[in-house]
């Protein structure tokens, strides 16, 4: 880049003035043929317009600040169009960017792997459980929970498990020490299921009542592939007026076309719990082979989810203790309950459920 | 409980469909065919049903027939076995019965001249070889066979004694506490004072409604046969069995409820059975009965029933017609009911009875428990799916949003969530409890390992942690959300926490970054994300001097920190202490902590407010400073907070650094400040300032600039 001088002006009539620029304009076009690299172009665009010795600066005080008022204008205009030459001329040295020779010299491997954060994964049974209670929130039930340490009263009595009653016994019950000598609905266990807590949110609020209640419960059940001492349940309870068995029918087909896809086809089965009556077992269609018959269903198109029925009076008759309005003649109601741990099997492919409670990095990681 | 098709069809001529159709059909009555296996050879299948508790008079052929008829309005062949002429004797066989709230029917019979011999078909109705062959039931002799036979064909327990050795009579009362009896399982039994007894007029016999005794049993040599078919009531039985830890056959059926008229029936089938084979019957059958419990049972009162409650309880059907006063009438009817309609009636909508309940099913007592029945065999499939109306809006835990915040924060974080064992041993709790002696230890615990409630969340980590490097998974980051218990055997307390837990290496191994090992800021980072989720003034970490006891015994002393909120502790973390983790087997260094969640969520979470960005230029200026190694950063920040310049809006440690050229006990520290007004830009003469503040303060606090 050569070096030439900014040409004094001795008139600031038109004709000079186009003389002075084209001189000026030309200068700057030549200067700008020769960029062929980054530091080129930042020399240019030092000489144009640096802001101490920049020509643009230069030919400013020198041409635009000396001249009479009359002629600034035409001046100004000059200027304007020179500086917009220059930066056109800077942008198209510059606008290329690097050479493709320089730019390969910084080529990288992008086959090699990610470099990846660690996600947290929520824990499956969380996520499980998540899913169902939302399922229920779109219906209208609200989230119960309760202590994981219960009494007799709210775990068996209150449920209409009368003292010393057969069905108990399916119940294998992890107790507190020392409680032989209370009152047994005083003693006190590790809930068997997540029920207490109908009565208690019964105890707490008059109906109508749409509650689902997700929660760990234990059993003195040794652990093999599908049983563990430690489990988790949901439980669902909606009582109000004129709540029948075939809104819990439609509640509950509802709930597993939203948990296990619409294609799910439901029945119910007689069964048998001391809370409800009548008592029913719910089945779906086996969610791996359609219905039509697979190892996991046992051949027989149906998977056993969760169990159910309409809420039997004497629950109400303990709720009413403290909340008239529980009057079974008045009101009705409904409940259901299901292993949260046996649906994330299911649902996620889990075939130990000892694997849920180990904190295994490598299963949990799955889940992410 | 395994049945024969071949047995359930001589109780059902007529039955119009297949073993495998009625298989299903009982299924979805609620009598539960798991497995229909084909016999071959013309004998049927056989099922492997498996029937709720409260269902005990289906638990036999003829109460699965009887169901049957009831779904395809049969008519069930009756259970007649015609006895021969007895023979005159002097008088009847003396029968007491002592314990009149425990037994309410004991039926006696005389047998003589008995042959005991093989079983064989011996009548129709008795096809006792066959059936058992089908079944694989074991063979004894003719004699315990057919008390089993009439198990299985009608659910009642019947027992035969030697009754030569019989002295008296019977008395069925309840024990001497000391008395001594040996069960037929060979087993010398001390009894109790409220266990039941069928005894004679000088010993016990046996348990009475659990097992009979070994003295009077049936031997080869036996020819004298008393023939017993008794009503127990069903606590009794229960407790008596329980407290031998005994559960027969027998004492399954009268815990949940016998049939009050079939003790002659079953007394008549298996006198029947034995006098196939010779002999006769001596005397009339003795049945003695307790008329107070025949009422609470056999004879108790009718139940009203209404159409309308079976209406507003079952709802609608997939059928438009619903459920009609000929339904209800209909299923009650073939369950063995007797129906009285209500007079004066108007509509059918307002049909109602008195419902009559059959012997059989004492599990029928409500109304509800009709509306059930008639559920049941409608079949609960034919009623339609409806939804109710909605009842109100839905409201959320107060601590719900907190802990989705705490979750959420430990995930981003990179730490997965697990759920770890609720127990842990007694060492472990007092390693752990934050109130040390408030532990509650279980009754039955699984294990002694895990026989107290967790008092802490960290047992449980720990354990997850040395799993992992035990299974040579060396990176860890776990958290587990949970309940922790304390308090006494009387009233336990239930509250939430946090822990968390690392080991390894930060980030995962990867080709272009060398990693490093996890340590103790890099936990304290992901605390304060969690802390800062939070509204919270005042949170500080302190630790305290080893001398001072302070620490929890699992924590490093000097690698560990306090966690304070507002002046109350919410939590611990730090370095395993390196006893612990010798004890664990644990090499690498492993951090673990847990906040107590139940103090955390009473803040509220912290609502983002936005606040204007400035548009003039900061400005960063680096200080390097010497310190004594006495002086933790936190004097340094609180000399610079203390400061109050509005425009030095952010300070940091850039670097920490020891190196040979700085004095003994000496390290040095890069600070960065950065300097910004909101509304002009900052001259030269207020950044030198402030810069000269800073270096004063910081001077206070024991610093000295780095030349």
């Amino acid at each position: 880049m050569t070096n030439e001088a900014i040409p004094n002006l001795t008139a600031f009539d038109e004709a000079a003035l186009d003389q002075a620029f084209g001189v000026v304009g030309q200068q700057a076009r030549n200067n700008a043929a020769s960029l062929d690299s980054p530091e080129a172009a930042e020399a240019f665009r030092l000489r144009w317009f640096g802001r101490k010795q920049g020509l643009l600066n230069e030919i400013s005080s020198r041409w635009l600040n000396s001249a009479p008022p009359e002629f600034k204008k035409p001046v100004g205009e000059r200027f304007k169009k020179l500086k917009e030459l220059v930066e056109r001329l800077l942008h198209e040295a510059t606008g290329a960017g690097p050479s493709d020779a320089a730019l390969a010299a910084e080529s990288i491997d992008i086959t090699l792997p990610g470099t990846r954060r660690l996600t947290g994964a929520e824990h499956p049974i969380t996520r499980t459980l998540n899913e169902i209670t939302q399922v229920f929130a779109a219906l209208g039930y609200s989230v119960g929970v309760g202590p994981e340490v219960e009494t007799d009263y709210y775990n068996f009595e209150s449920m209409n498990f009368p003292p010393d009653h057969p069905a108990r016994d399916t119940q294998d019950t992890l107790v507190v020490a020392g409680q032989e000598r209370r009152p047994l609905r005083d003693r006190l266990l590790l809930r068997t299921h997540t029920s207490p807590v109908q009565m208690r949110t019964m105890e707490l609020q008059p109906p109508p009542v749409r509650i689902i209640i997700p929660g760990k419960i234990h059993r003195n059940d040794a652990a093999d592939a599908t049983h563990s001492p430690i489990f988790h349940q949901v439980e669902g309870l909606c009582v109000d007026t004129n709540i029948t068995f075939s809104d819990l029918k439609g509640t509950l087909d509802h709930a597993m076309k939203a948990l296990f896809g619409s294609a799910v086809k439901t029945r119910f089965f007689p069964s048998f719990f001391p809370f409800t009556e009548p008592s029913a077992d719910l089945q779906i269609s086996c969610i791996f082979c359609g219905g039509k018959g697979c190892r996991k269903c046992k051949h027989s198109g149906w998977i056993e989810l969760l169990g159910c029925g309409m809420v039997d009076p004497a629950v109400f008759a303990f709720a009413a203790e403290k909340q008239a309005a529980y009057d079974a003649k008045k009101i009705s109601g409904f409940a259901f309950g299901m292993g949260a741990d046996r649906i994330a099997m299911m649902k996620y492919g889990v075939s130990e459920m000892g694997q849920f409670f180990a904190g295994d990095m490598r299963f949990l990681g799955q889940f992410a | 409980m395994k049945i024969l098709t071949k047995w359930l069809r001589a109780y059902l001529p007529g039955l119009p469909v297949d073993d495998a159709r009625l298989a299903e059909d009982l299924t979805l009555r609620g009598i539960a065919v798991e497995g229909v296996f084909d016999l071959g050879g013309g004998n049927g299948s056989l099922y492997e049903t498996d029937i709720t508790t409260n269902r005990v008079d289906a638990m036999n052929h003829y109460g699965v027939a009887r169901e049957a008829a009831a779904i395809y309005g049969l008519r069930l062949a009756g259970l007649d076995f015609a006895l021969p002429e007895a023979r005159a004797a002097a008088g009847p066989f003396p029968v007491r019965i002592e314990a009149q709230d425990a037994c309410g029917r004991f039926t006696a019979r005389v047998l003589r001249g008995i042959a005991i011999g093989d079983s064989r078909d011996w009548f129709a109705g008795a096809e006792v070889a066959t059936y058992f062959g089908l079944l694989e039931q074991k063979q004894i002799s003719n004699a315990v066979d057919a008390t089993n036979f009439a198990w299985l064909a009608m659910g009642q327990p019947t027992h035969v004694f030697d009754l030569d050795k019989i002295e008296g009579g019977i008395v069925v009362r309840r024990a001497r506490k000391g008395e001594r009896l040996k069960t037929l399982d060979g087993v010398e039994r001390t009894l109790d004072a409220e266990d039941l007894v069928v005894a004679d007029h000088a010993k016990p016999l046996g348990l009475a409604g659990v097992m009979g005794g070994w003295d009077t049993m049936i031997t080869p040599a036996t020819t004298n046969v008393l023939v017993e078919a008794a009503w127990f009531e069903p606590m009794a039985v229960r407790r008596t069995a329980r407290r031998h830890g005994l559960h027969t056959d027998a004492s399954h059926r009268f815990e949940r409820g016998a049939d009050f008229h079939a003790a002659p029936v079953a007394s008549a089938l298996v006198s029947k059975i034995l006098l196939a084979n010779g002999g006769w019957i001596e005397g009339e059958l003795v049945d003695v009965r307790v008329a107070e419990l025949e009422a609470r049972t056999a004879n108790r009162k009718p139940v009203a029933l209404a159409l309308s409650e079976v209406r507003r309880i079952l709802g609608k059907t997939v059928d438009e017609e619903g459920i009609t006063a000929a339904t209800v009438e209909g299923v009650l009817t073939a369950l063995g009911c007797t129906l009285a309609e209500f007079a004066g009636v108007a509509s059918e909508a307002d049909a109602a009875w008195l419902v009559s309940l059959p012997s059989w099913r004492l599990d029928l007592e409500r109304e509800i428990d009709l509306i059930e029945e008639v559920a049941r065999v409608y079949g609960y499939n034919r009623f339609a799916n409806t939804l109710p109306e909605f009842g109100e809006g839905v409201r959320a835990l107060p601590w719900a949003e907190s802990e989705t915040a705490v979750r959420r924060t430990l995930l981003a974080a990179g730490f997965h969530e697990a759920i770890a064992s609720t127990f842990c041993s007694a060492a472990e709790a007092a390693l752990t409890a934050p109130q040390p002696g408030l532990t509650v230890p279980l009754g039955n615990p699984l294990s002694e390992e895990a026989g107290v409630l967790r008092p802490s969340l960290v047992p449980g980590m720990l354990g997850m942690i040395a799993g992992n490097l035990h299974r040579d998974v060396s990176d860890v980051r776990l958290f587990e959300l949970g309940t922790v218990f304390s308090g006494t055997t009387e009233k336990v307390e239930e509250r939430a926490a946090v822990a968390f837990g690392a080991v390894g290496s930060l980030p995962e191994q990867g080709p272009l970054h060398p990693a490093r090992a996890i340590d103790f800021h890099d936990v304290k980072g992901a605390v304060e994300q969690v802390l800062a989720r939070f509204q919270a003034r005042g949170v500080y970490f302190d630790r305290f001097p080893a001398e001072a006891g302070l620490t929890p015994g699992w924590l490093h002393p000097y690698r560990a920190a306090r966690v304070a909120v507002e002046g109350a502790t919410v939590g611990w973390f730090g370095q395993l202490h390196p006893r612990e983790a010798a004890a664990r087997k644990l090499k690498e260094p492993v951090l673990v902590g847990e906040l107590y969640l139940d103090r955390l969520y009473k803040l509220p979470l912290r609502k983002p407010i936005a606040r204007e960005i400035s548009r003039f230029q900061p400005v960063r200026r680096d200080f390097s400073l010497v310190l004594d190694e006495s002086i933790g950063w936190e004097k340094i920040d609180q000399a610079l907070a203390g400061l109050q310049i509005p425009e030095l809006v952010e300070w940091r440690v850039r670097e920490v650094f020891r190196d040979a050229r700085l004095g003994a006990g000496e390290y040095s520290l890069l600070l960065g400040a950065t300097f910004q007004a909101a509304d002009r830009t900052l001259r030269e003469e207020e950044l030198k300032s402030f810069q000269e503040r800073v270096v004063e303060a910081v001077g206070k606090a024991g610093a000295r600039l780095r030349s």
